[in-house]
């Protein structure tokens, strides 16, 4: 399985390895100003993108247009597929698109509640993508749910508790194991320690930064923290008012912000 | 690497600095700037305070963006510009590259001092037990007592955090290390362990860019002296 | 329309039946699929087998001969009321011998003598969708039938083993149709799943509230979910019946005095009524059977 390190640094010939994930002339505005417009990045496997702005900047709307959860108006989201190849998310088969989100992507929602069963333990939740895709031997299912269990650092006993038992940090760390059991190689993540006290948050990315760096995963995270940003992301795109107006290196754009709306941004948070 | 091999090639950058939230207020910091320096060579940079040396620095690491010019690093047989290449194009770069050692620890605060120290040469996959042994080497080096090896650097005093972060920048064999007044807060012994340091990178050919304050330490490491004003 | 008695043949209005033979036909053609078609009003309320009444009521024809059994017996008040109601709207025989029957109309039980080709099954059905207790969206159930989209279920299956050591479902156990769409086989005890498998006859599944149709051609293959290391197993008694001695069929439970002495009886009637004509007996054979009248 190739790591963070081997994915940004395995070639020498940086043309060649085709972005994962590319967006062009993407649009979508429920009205002028609310959405998002005129977006344009590609994706390389082993890439964090964060993508800040304050509420109403777009950001949810253009994390949703990626994810295949909402047809924009315009534009294409091209997706290189293991399974299918080359696709261009909206003019594909919905059926492609619900096997890609049950297989090689991932979606953190902010609220655990939106990405979990929570009639159900933590063991089926984790289970349950497995035995989607014909996995039929209960003790292999229930082993494969402890180790992920173990790898978000929840204790392996509380397998058969139902997530509405668990506390807000540990429903968005089953959250995590529920979408990597299948091995995806992109995940999207809104404001995914959006609600939790400090301390939780600051467990929950060290987390994801070790998750991310071990298994090479390619993340689209949505944040309006620019903490979280400078923790997890390589690039950042900054947006207001569903536009892009600045777009970079993370310590770049962080530390030496040219935009007005990034510096206005980045001085308003508060140093420690 | 080969001896007089040209390993970064600097040629007129323009750098200015527009505070858009301040009215607008705008001043230029790098005008034209252009070095070049090889392989095994140490330049160091000198001239008053704020007159660039750090931007310069950060310019050479793209943690600042440039105006206009040219940034180039030599990575194995390649230049890369830096000023426009990808962003995952500098991560690479970043990590087996092109070392930085700023003035401030700056690491998540939960993780232990031997881990920050490691994580860089981990990252290049290199085995763990190698990693441990070195990071624990360079910090009996740097006089960091074992005792704080497994707490978080977060409550050290200066001068320990300080010398962790050059531990850290210190543990991949970088090419090319920048060193922005890394001797800040240290005392004569630390100094001159820093100073060792540098020798040993600039003997297997790293080429170094760096800002000290300390005279001792230019001297004992500055192969030339740059006026950054004059470059 | 019959002047003797007021009624079109078995009820419905021709263009109804047709209606409804045409989604029988389109579920026999998707097996396990269900069809949505018109239901129509009938002189019971929901929940009393309507549904199943309309599919009978579409395919009976006036040579058919029509058994009716309400959980295995066709003397309880539902069978007896539904049998009643064919005779009368159609003037078709009826029978309790299920070897007779060519249309039987069930709730929630399949008898346990083989039937044959030339017989056709109908099964009163509560709630068709397999996965409504999962996801109570119409919508997205017809979108994981479409995509085969069935991990859903499987959980549920996962939930039952990890809290009871086994899957818990005893009876309206979801089964696989033809290797493709999962089917609700209605509140039959799990006992009678493996009846459903390549069975030579016609089963036909209506339900009446919900207006769904749907069929399992003969001779399909019907599987029951379950884990490769919990494999699928039917109910078992220690008991024989005590009428019959049959210890293979299924039993019910009766309590016969207020102490709370118990007996286990075939539940489905007929069958034991054929089996003691055979000669064969279990450990209470003096008690008497209940006739029931069956023609007016």
């Amino acid at each position: 399985m190739n790591t963070a390190v081997d994915l940004l640094t395995s070639t020498s010939e940086w043309q060649d390895i085709a972005p994962l994930l590319s967006v062009r002339e993407l649009n979508k505005f429920y009205a002028p100003g609310k959405g998002c417009g005129d977006i344009n990045f590609d994706l390389y496997p082993g890439e964090v993108l964060g993508i800040v702005g304050e509420s109403g900047s777009g950001k949810s709307t253009l994390l949703s247009c990626l994810s295949a959860r909402l047809t924009p108006d315009s534009g294409n989201v091209i997706y290189n597929s293991e399974q299918f190849g080359e696709m261009d998310l909206y003019a594909c088969e919905e059926s492609m698109r619900r096997v890609l989100m049950r297989s090689e992507w991932g979606i953190v929602h902010q609220h655990a509640r939106d990405g979990l069963r929570m009639n159900v333990s933590a063991g089926a939740n984790i289970g349950e993508r497995l035995m989607a895709v014909g996995e039929r031997h209960y003790g292999d299912i229930r082993a494969k749910a402890e180790e992920w269990l173990t790898a978000v650092e929840i204790d392996t006993g509380r397998i058969d508790d139902r997530p509405s038992q668990f506390s807000g940090g540990m429903q968005q760390r089953l959250q995590i194991a529920r979408n990597l059991v299948t091995h995806p190689k992109l995940i999207f993540m809104d404001e995914p320690t959006g609600g939790l006290d400090v301390s939780v948050q600051a467990k929950l990315l060290d987390l994801l930064r070790n998750l991310v760096s071990r298994l090479g995963l390619s993340v689209i995270i949505v944040t309006h923290d620019l903490a979280v940003a400078r923790l997890l992301a390589h690039r950042l795109m900054v947006m207001r008012r569903g536009e892009v107006v600045e777009t970079g290196l993370t310590d770049q754009v962080l530390d030496d912000p040219q935009h007005p709306y990034t510096q206005l941004l980045v001085s308003s948070i508060l140093q420690n | 690497m080969t001896a007089n091999q040209l390993i970064i090639d600097v040629s007129g950058v323009e750098k200015a600095f527009t505070l858009h939230n301040q009215g607008g207020a705008s001043f230029g910091v790098l005008d034209n700037a252009s070095l070049q320096v090889q392989a095994g060579e140490c330049v160091v940079l000198h001239g008053q305070s704020g007159a660039g040396k750090s931007t310069f620095l950060k310019a050479l690491y793209a943690n600042y963006s440039v105006d206009g010019g040219e940034i180039h690093l030599r990575d194995g047989e390649q230049m890369v510009e830096i000023t426009s290449a990808l962003p995952r194009r500098i991560i690479a770069l970043r990590r087996q590259t092109l070392g930085y050692v700023s003035q401030f620890l700056r690491v998540i605060p939960r993780v232990p001092t031997l881990e920050v120290v490691m994580q860089p040469l981990l990252d290049l996959g290199v085995d763990a037990a190698l990693c441990e042994a070195k990071a624990k080497d360079l910090l009996q080096r740097l006089n960091v007592p074992e005792r704080l090896w497994s707490l978080a650097p977060g409550t050290f005093s200066g001068g320990e955090q300080q010398r962790v972060n050059i531990a850290r920048g210190f543990i991949v064999d970088y090419p090319i290390l920048l060193l922005d007044e890394p001797t800040a807060s240290l005392d004569a012994a630390n100094r001159k362990v820093v100073v060792e340091l540098i020798r040993e990178a600039k003997a297997r050919g790293a080429a170094i860019v760096g800002i000290f304050h300390d005279e001792d330490v230019r001297e004992a490491v500055a192969d030339r002296l740059v006026d950054i004003k004059a470059i | 329309m019959s002047t003797a008695t007021g009624y079109n043949f078995a009820y419905l209005d021709e263009q109804s039946k047709r209606m409804i033979r045409r989604a029988i036909l389109k579920g026999v053609a998707i097996p396990g699929y269900q069809v949505p078609f018109g239901g129509r009003e009938m002189p019971l309320p929901h929940g009393w087998g309507t549904g199943g009444m309309q599919v009978t009521a579409s395919v009976i024809g006036e040579a058919d001969r029509l058994k009716v059994i309400d959980q295995g017996a066709d003397d309880t008040t539902n069978a007896v009321s539904i049998r009643r109601f064919f005779a009368h709207t159609a003037g078709v025989e009826t029978t309790e011998q299920t070897a007779e029957a060519t249309l039987i109309q069930t709730r929630h039980r399949i008898p346990e003598r083989p039937l044959q080709a030339d017989q056709i099954l109908i099964y009163q059905v509560p709630i068709p969708e397999p996965l409504r207790f999962i996801e109570p969206r119409e919508s997205e159930t017809r979108k994981m039938h479409a995509l085969s989209e069935y991990g859903a279920m499987q959980v549920k299956l996962y939930e039952d083993v990890a809290r009871f050591g086994h899957i818990a479902t005893s009876y309206d156990y979801p089964v696989m149709v033809n290797n493709r769409y999962m089917m609700d086989p209605s509140p039959i005890p799990k006992f009678d799943n493996p009846k459903m498998r390549m069975m030579p006859a016609l089963q036909l599944f209506g339900a009446g509230f919900e207006k769904r149709i749907y069929a399992v051609p003969p001779f399909t293959q019907v599987e029951s979910l379950d884990f490769d290391d919990h494999p699928f197993e039917v109910q078992s008694w220690e008991e024989a019946c005590a009428i019959c001695g049959s210890d293979h069929s299924f039993l019910d439970e009766v309590i016969t005095d207020d102490n709370g002495s118990k007996m286990f009886v075939c539940s489905d009637t007929d069958y034991c009524r054929e089996r003691v004509e055979q000669g064969f007996v279990g450990t209470a054979a003096d008690l008497p059977i209940a006739e029931v009248e069956t023609k007016q």
